[in-house]
Order: C-alpha cells, then structure tokens, then sequence
C-alpha cells in the first residue's frame, strides 16, 4: 500500500489550532462563570449564613463566675470568705486523650490511684467539652512547679488562680453555716445552666446552702475573640458578674466558742435564743467537723472516716436529732393544763410515789419512788413530779394536748431559714390511725404528759419551746441570718402567737421554772446557787433504751452509750429574759446534774461582764420588778 | 513606485519595530503590565494573609525579582532552540524525578525536593509542567495534524511517565496539572472530539481504579471530605468549611482590608498559600474576586491571542497548552476552596505564598513571550 506523502500545511493547522482557541477561549468563559456563580452564591445567596458562621466563630461568650458573699457572725467575724487558691484544670477538648493525660498529671505530681479516680470523675462531670474543669485544688509551690515543667506533656492542662470559699473558723460552724461543694450531677441537672456556668460550687448544707440564691449572686459575661486553637486573643465586652449578697449571722463566735468549751468534749446540742429577736446566738452541735475539707474535696478516706465514726461529727444533733423531750415539756403542760381549765395554780394532787388510771392496774411510776405527797404546780414543776403531770395528762387528753403543744413549735419545722431541720413527731389520734393502725390508748396519753412516749423533738425545737416561755407566746422563728446585705430576713408563715385566756398563767408556770433553780427543793438549786441572776429553767431525761415495768434505771447495768440524754431548757434573767438555752447532752444522765451546769455556763457568757456581773443593759427593768412575784 | 521589496518591509515598519524597545527585548508589553499589577495585588493581599509579616513579603517580592529574570532570560530563546533543547530537558526530568522517588527530601510527608545542600532545593515535579507540554508540542509538531492513533498513543506514554512519578511522590495536585498540560497539547492539536469523549468516559473506570489502588488514605480523605465537609467538622472537613465561611462572610465588598477575621484569627489554615483566595474573598468581597478573575482573563487572553498569532506549530501548541494550563491552575484553586472541587494541594498563580511554582509560572509566560517576540517578520507578509 503506498504510503501518500504528506505535505505539512502550515495554513490547515493554524486553522486547527485557531478552532481549538477559540473552543477552549469558550469553555473558559464558561467555567470562569461557573467559578463567578459560585462565589455569587457564597457570598450573597449565603451570605447570612457564612457571617453568621464566621460571626461565632471567633467570637466566644465566657463565663465569669460571680464571687460568693461573705459571711459574718453577729460582730463582724468573717466565719466564711474567699481565698485565691490555685487549681488544676483540664479542658477536655484540648487534651487530646484526657485519661493519659489524668495519667500523666498522677505521675507528674506522684498521686495515688484514689486520687487517680477522683480526677477521673471530676473530669466526667465536665458539661461541656471546651470548658475547662478544676481537678486538683489548692496546689502547693512544688505542684506548680511541677506542672509548669511537664507542660508540655499536659495539652489542655492549666493552672489557675481561683477564688474557693474558705472557713476560718473551722469546725465552730460547721452545723449552721454549713459547706459549699462542688456541684454534683444531681444538681447539675437542677440549676440555672447560665446562672451557674461558670460556678463550680454551690452551697451544700446549712446556711450556704438555704440562702444559695443571694450568697451566689448573678453571673457574668465576656464576649473573647479566640482563635481555632480557643486561646483569647482579646476581650470585645464584658459584663461584670454580681457578686453574691454578704451575709450577717445572728450567731456570735465568742458565745459559739463559750458553749464549745461548756459542753467540754461531751457529745451534745447547745441552742441560744436571744427570745427578744428570735436571734440564734449560738448553735452547737459536737463533736463537728472542719468544712474547708469538703470545699475542694475531702478525700474518700478522710469522709469514710467522719461518717463512720462512732460520735457521728457529720450529724447534726440541733436539727436532726431527736429526742424525746422528757421533764422538759412541764412548764408547757403546765401552761396548757391551766388554759386548758384542767388545773389551776392551786389545785393539789397527791402523789404517792405512783399514778393510776382509774380502771387500770398499771402503775405510773414517779421519778422519786416515795412521792411527793401533795403537790401543787409551783411544787410539780419544781420536783419535776411525773404524778402531777400525769394526772394532768389524763385530764387534758391527747387531742387537746396535741393542740396545744403544737402551737409550742413541737412536731413542726420551727426554723426560718435552716436546711434540713426535721419536724420531730407531736403524736395524736389520727397520727397513730395513719402509723399503726390502732386506737389511741390512754396510757399513751399519761407519758406524753412526762415528755416520754412517742414524742420526738430536736433540741432546736426545745430551744424555741423555753423562748416561748420567756417571751410569753410570742412567735418568732429563730434564725440564723441577722441581715442579707442589709437586710433582715423575711417570715413568709409567721405562726401565730400562743394567746392565752389568762396571760397570768405564764407567770405561774414561769415561777415554777424559777423555782427549779432557786427554791429549797429546786431539782437544779446546785446551779442556781451559783448564779448572779435569776434562771428560770427545768430539766429532762430523754431515755435512750425504754425500761421494763418494775424495772429500775441503774446506770451500772447500762452500755455508756445507752446511758440516759441529759437535757435542760432555761432563760435568763428570769423576769426579764435575754437568752433562752436548750442544752442536750448525749448519755449524760442527769438534766440537772449534767445539762444544767453546761447551761449556766452558756448564760453567764452571754449576760456577765468582765467582772462576772450581770451586763448593765441585761439587769432587770425596774417597771416589772413591781409586778412581778 | 515603491519595489517589492519596499512594499514588503517598508522603512516606516523598520523603525517602528526597532522603536519597540520592548519588542527588541524579547518582553510582551501586555503580559508584563498584567503580572506586574498580580505581583502588586498578591503582596497587597499576602500581608493581609500572612498577618502582617514582612519578612515573608520580601522574599516573595524577590521570587518575583527572581521570576522575572529567569522570565526574561528564557524569552530571549527562541522557540526553535527551545524545541531542540526539549528531549533532553524531558529526559532530564524524568531523571529527576526518579532521583527523588528514590532519596528525595521529605517535606511535608510527602517527598518532592531535590536537595543539594548549599546550592539548590527545588522540586522536579515544577520543572516537568514545562516541559511536558514543550515536549508534546515539540512531538507532534513534526506530525501532521490532527494526529493519528499512533502519535497519540506516544504522547499519552509521554505524559503518564512522569505523571506516575509525581503521583508517588505522592503529589496529586501538580501531577493532575502535568496530565493537564500534556493533554492541552493533544488538545490543541486537534484531537478529535470522539477521542476526547472516549477519554472522558473512561476517566470513570479509571477514577474507580484510582481510588482502590493508587490514592493514598489523606487523598481519599480529602475526596470524601470533598463530598461531605460536615461528616468531620474539625478534621478534614474544617479547612473547606472554614474557606467557605471565609468566602461567604465576605458579602459582596468584604470585611476591608487586614480585617478578615477568619484568616486574622488563624481559623484559615494555609492562608497565604493554597487558601489565599478566601483571604481575598473575605476581605474585599465579590468585588475583589471578579477583580482577580477578570486580570486572569485578560492574562489567558493574551495567552490565546500570542497562540494564535504565533508562527510555528509548536509555538502555537506550546503557548495554547501552556495557557490553558495556566487557567487550570485558577480554576482548581478556586474550585477547591469555594468547595466546588476536592483539596488538592494547587497553588494560586502569583498570588499564593511559594517562590518554586512563581518561577514556574514565570517561566511559562517566558516561553509565550519568546513565542511572540521572536516572529519573523519577513515571511509573515
């Protein structure tokens, strides 16, 4: 086949070539419109969106935690602050695979696995994944140190200074102002997400905990540009947080301190009302605890050890604790029995050693075996006489009682502004249908009359049952706080104060309650010699383990701890009252012997001078010694 | 009556093209003015980009310097002596990028540089994107047009040596852009359409084939990112959805110049080079970006015009081949950081950070001015 010979035509390819220019010139054109319509479509179509995007892309809304308001006692004395305080933080977002770096933290500063642990479950409880989350608190130098030279084996690892709330007064107030923690999961789910972002604390008990609302205060903001690393680059606008309310107590450090010392190392309950204000001016509970612990952690064996231990330091005895309020609750029979028109001041029972109900056999026994012979109230109150007031119990009957009684704070939540206060138990009829599903017997009705039975009451609930007395029926709640900045705190339900047909009837009990301290046969005349002012008290016994039918108390037989409760109730002075103490010592036998001497103590630290006399403003008012006795 | 000869080269035409200082110096007035305004915009926009560093300015104005020397020493060639010179040069490259396959300097996890301590670093792969379309056109040049089976079948084994040493390297951008200027050529050879049809339907196959067996896991990576940028937000998906935020927030006029946010705060990665445009969009808006496109077009232009106008064949497929790629270049930029096509690591001509792919560039405007200065007169009319 012959091959034809091929000329090169140059005229030929420059048309070729000029074909696909102009081809290519097209398809050009054609995508340079494509690429045109693209942007148009990013830039204008989207434009919202992207701005939008690139908006929130920069610009990030940081938290600034608002700092907590401090807590004074009644004279000033910081009882809680702030302290800056260096913590570790990780922020999960930034740390890669956080649980080596956790691993990393532990080895650099050589922590146990516990702590290990710890970190781990802080960690988990980080909302979200860019905030960082404190995990270590209050790092010495060396820790610091530390960590500043292993940075670079801790991505997302930083130390920060923060403020974390502090105690300084330390265990004193452990049982009323409470602790802040750090905020739990359970928690977590209830609290204002904005409010607490950037808190990592939140009151846990006590007053921190009821008045977390104006001890937090409102959170702020900072709008910060950062880059895609999330480092701030600078601050666009901030609103400052609201710092929490300060917080004045009613409580005072020096009468905390001087019953601390009165109840020396006993386990037990001290409650001082000022009865004037309702001004709780002392509130112990011992053993307690140090606070400044849980504030950034206590460690799992250090709580082990407070919850196990034996003397039970977590329990709050002035809240939580119940007792039966044994001779205790007499002057309120008595003040009952005499509203009620089932006694008067002079109506006699004769008491033989025991008391009986009409058609039963089962004798009720009094304290003293051989009786008391013919008693009246001013003698019942002063001998304690069970007799008398069982009679007077019988006569009564329970529904009145509980009437009564209830209107003294028993069987109710009698705080203001207390966390966790329990209401105790004021039995009655329909009280024991709904438990037991029994009848009312009227045995029970007898034994409630002495303050045993069914009846519990916590010591704070005391307290405020013996102010009642001092203030002769008027209510007000006792309290913790004096002034949330400034102000004082609100009863939204006041109770309504105890009328009585005849207000004389007070004075009557009263003089009994005097005579308890001061009459020849006074159960606490030991006490009541001692002092330079007149205390209207009485005392009680709140048994630990119920005693057989004609079986007798021998205090030899018993385990220490199933020893007796020693209780005393007192105000003073006793015509024109200024404290009102109610004083529970755990296995301490006997309210007069023990509880009492704890009392005198507690007033005489309240009401004495430098000198150990009674404070001129304390004395008594020269108007009502007129009236009086 | 003037003689023939005077009809043909009259004295008036003799000194108007020696006036031409220009043109005696082998310089296209046009291209020249066209990259001196790009090299001006792109420093403009680089200290925008890079964050005000200076440092980084200058040695992009000297690649520029550099750039435009080797620009102007290649244009003093001429076309035919180039077209002598290309089969070696091919070989050469092929050469070197064995070399570097084989004991390559690693930059980047991935291996592209000759390294020679104290004299010269460069990448091979840059050089081969001029010389695979000299070496294509200076090929079929000598055939005759369009060209047949067999010629083509050469060119194609021309083109894919290299490009399969790129692709190890592994560099998928520049090996594309080699494939692309080779393909020009044929292109502009005229290629019969049914040959361009049939090799776009087998790009099908071949992309499957690709997939399982040549592209390595972060090519994959940034294919399927393509696909889907919000599967991995602040992965690999971040740098397209972070240009794109770039470009959109830019509105029609921008956010002004050194007030891009996205790329001030470093939410932009590769801001001064790949992803310079969203800089660009970000900052002077829709506005800016036709502004650039439009000195492309007019650049691309004048490639077209010096193609057609040009006197030799190889001129004329060199200097088309060397222009399309050129808008390649533009367009895979672009299209990947608006999100229209894949991440494939192309630079955007002058204007992105980078001295290696600027004397590239400016070595290709070199030949199309050689190409167009160096037209003889003479046998023209």
């Amino acid at each position: 086949m012959p091959q034809p010979i091929r000329l090169k035509d140059h005229e030929k390819d420059a048309r070729l070539v000029r074909q696909r220019v102009l081809v290519g010139a097209a398809a050009i054109l054609l995508l340079v419109a494509g690429l045109v319509a693209r942007l148009y479509y990013l830039q204008v179509v989207q434009y919202e969106y992207h701005s939008t995007l690139s908006e929130n892309n920069r610009v990030h809304v940081q938290p600034i935690p608002p700092t907590r308001g401090l807590i004074f006692d009644r004279n000033g004395v910081l009882v809680a602050d702030n302290r800056p305080s260096f913590s570790l933080t990780l922020t999960r977002e930034r740390a890669g695979d956080w649980r080596q770096v956790l691993d990393a933290i532990v080895e650099v500063l050589e922590l146990s696995a516990d702590e290990r642990a710890l970190f781990e479950k802080r960690v988990r409880q980080g909302r979200r994944p860019f905030e960082p989350v404190p995990v270590l608190f209050e790092l010495s130098e060396e820790q610091i140190a530390r960590i500043a030279v292993n940075q670079f084996r801790l991505p997302g690892v930083e130390v920060v200074a923060q403020l974390v709330r502090h105690y300084p007064q330390g265990e004193h107030f452990a049982h009323s102002v409470g602790y802040v923690g750090r905020i739990n999961e359970k928690e977590l789910k209830e609290l204002d997400p904005v409010d607490y972002s950037g808190t990592h604390h939140i009151g846990k008990t006590g007053i921190e905990r009821f008045y977390e609302e104006q001890l937090h205060g409102e959170v702020g903001y900072e709008e910060v540009e950062t880059n895609a690393r999330g480092r701030v680059l600078r601050v666009l606008k901030r609103t400052d947080p609201l710092p929490g309310k300060d917080l004045v107590l009613t409580l005072d450090v020096r009468l905390q301190e001087a019953a601390e010392a009165a109840l020396g190392g006993r386990r037990g309950a001290i409650v001082a009302i000022q009865p004037a204000t309702g001004e709780v001016l002392a509130m112990v509970s011992q053993p307690s605890f140090d606070p400044n612990p849980f504030v950034t952690g206590i460690s799992f064996k250090a709580y082990a050890e407070l919850r196990d231990s034996i003397d039970r330091p977590l329990y709050n005895r002035v809240l939580r604790g119940l007792y039966p309020p044994g001779s205790t609750i007499k002057p309120m029979m008595a003040v009952a029995g005499l509203d009620a028109g089932v006694i008067t001041p002079s109506s006699r029972v004769f008491d033989p050693g025991f008391y009986q109900l009409p058609t039963h056999s089962h004798k009720y026994r009094n304290w003293n075996r051989s009786g008391d012979g013919w008693v009246n109230l001013e003698m019942a109150i002063m001998r304690s006489n069970d007799t008398y007031f069982y009679d007077l119990a019988h006569k009564m009957g329970i529904d009145r009682m509980h009437d009564y009684m209830s209107r003294f704070g028993l069987g109710q939540r009698v705080a203001l502004d207390m966390f966790e206060e329990t209401a105790g138990l004021m039995p009655s009829r329909d009280w024991k249908r709904a438990r037991y599903r029994q009848p009312w017997y009227p045995g029970e009705t007898l034994i409630l009359g002495i303050g045993q039975g069914y009846m519990q009451t916590t010591p704070l609930q005391l307290a405020q049952a013996v102010t009642l007395m001092a203030n002769r029926g008027k209510w007000i709640r006792p309290h913790l706080a004096r002034t949330i900045e400034g102000r004082p705190p609100v009863d939204a339900e006041p109770l309504p104060d105890i009328r009585l047909r005849d207000p004389k009837s007070w004075d009557y009990a009263r003089f009994g309650m005097e005579q308890v301290m001061h009459g020849p046969r006074g159960t606490a005349r030991k006490v009541g010699d001692s002092a330079v002012y007149r205390i209207a008290g009485k005392s009680g016994t709140a048994q630990v383990v119920a005693i057989k039918q004609g079986e007798r108390y021998d205090r030899n037989k018993i385990q220490e701890r199933h020893r007796d409760h020693a209780l005393f109730v007192a105000f003073a002075p006793a015509d024109n009252p200024q404290i009102a103490v109610a004083v529970m010592v755990e296995n301490g036998e006997s309210g007069s012997g023990v509880a009492a001497p704890v009392v005198k103590q507690v007033m005489d630290a309240w009401l004495l001078d430098d000198n150990g006399q009674l404070k001129v403003e304390y004395a008594t008012p020269l108007k009502t010694e007129v009236g009086q006795r | 009556m003037n003689s023939n000869f005077d009809r043909t080269l009259s004295n008036e035409d003799v000194l108007r093209r020696r006036a031409s200082l220009l043109q005696r110096l082998h310089v296209d007035g046009i291209l020249l003015l066209l990259l001196l305004i790009l090299a001006a915009g792109s420093l403009f926009i680089l200290y925008s980009a890079s964050g005000k560093n200076v440092e980084l300015l200058i040695k992009q104005a000297s690649s520029f310097g550099i750039g435009l020397v080797g620009m102007f020493i290649i244009a003093q060639f001429e076309p035919r002596f180039m077209a002598r010179w290309v089969p070696l040069a091919y070989a050469a490259g092929v050469g070197l990028l064995v070399a570097v396959d084989v004991m390559g300097h690693n930059a980047m996890g991935a291996t592209r540089w000759i390294n020679i301590p104290g004299v010269i670093r460069f990448q091979p792969s840059e050089f081969m994107k001029i010389i695979m379309p000299a070496t294509i056109a200076w090929y079929l040049s000598k055939r005759s047009l369009p060209p047949r089976l067999k010629h083509i079948g050469i060119s194609l084994a021309l083109i894919v040596v290299p490009f399969t040493l790129i692709l190890l390297q592994p560099d998928l951008g520049t090996s594309l852009l080699v494939i692309a200027s080779g393909a020009f050529v044929l292109f502009m050879a005229g290629l019969q359409w049914r040959w361009i049809l049939g090799a776009l339907a087998a790009l099908v196959p071949v992309a499957v084939g690709m997939w399982f067996f040549v592209l390595r896991e972060y090519q994959k990576q940034r294919v399927l990112t393509f696909l889907n940028p919000e599967s991995d937000p602040l992965g690999s998906g971040w740098n397209i959805i972070q240009s794109k935020a770039a470009i959109g927030s830019g509105g029609v006029l921008g956010k002004g110049w050194l007030l891009g946010t996205q790329s001030h705060l470093d939410f932009l990665p590769e801001s001064h080079t790949d992803f310079i445009i969203a800089v660009l969009a970000e900052e002077f808006g829709l506005v800016g970006v036709c502004l650039l496109l439009l000195l492309y077009l007019l650049l691309i232009a004048r490639g077209l015009v010096i193609t057609v106008q040009a006197q030799t064949l190889f001129g004329k497929l060199l200097a088309g081949a060397l222009t399309m790629t050129f808008f390649v270049y533009v367009f895979v930029n672009i299209g990947m950081v608006s999100g229209l096509l894949p991440v494939v690591g192309v630079p955007l001509p002058f204007i992105s950070y980078g001295g290696t792919s600027l004397i590239t560039l400016l070595s290709g405007f070199g030949i199309l001015m050689s190409i167009h200065t160096h037209r003889k007169w003479i046998t023209q009319v």
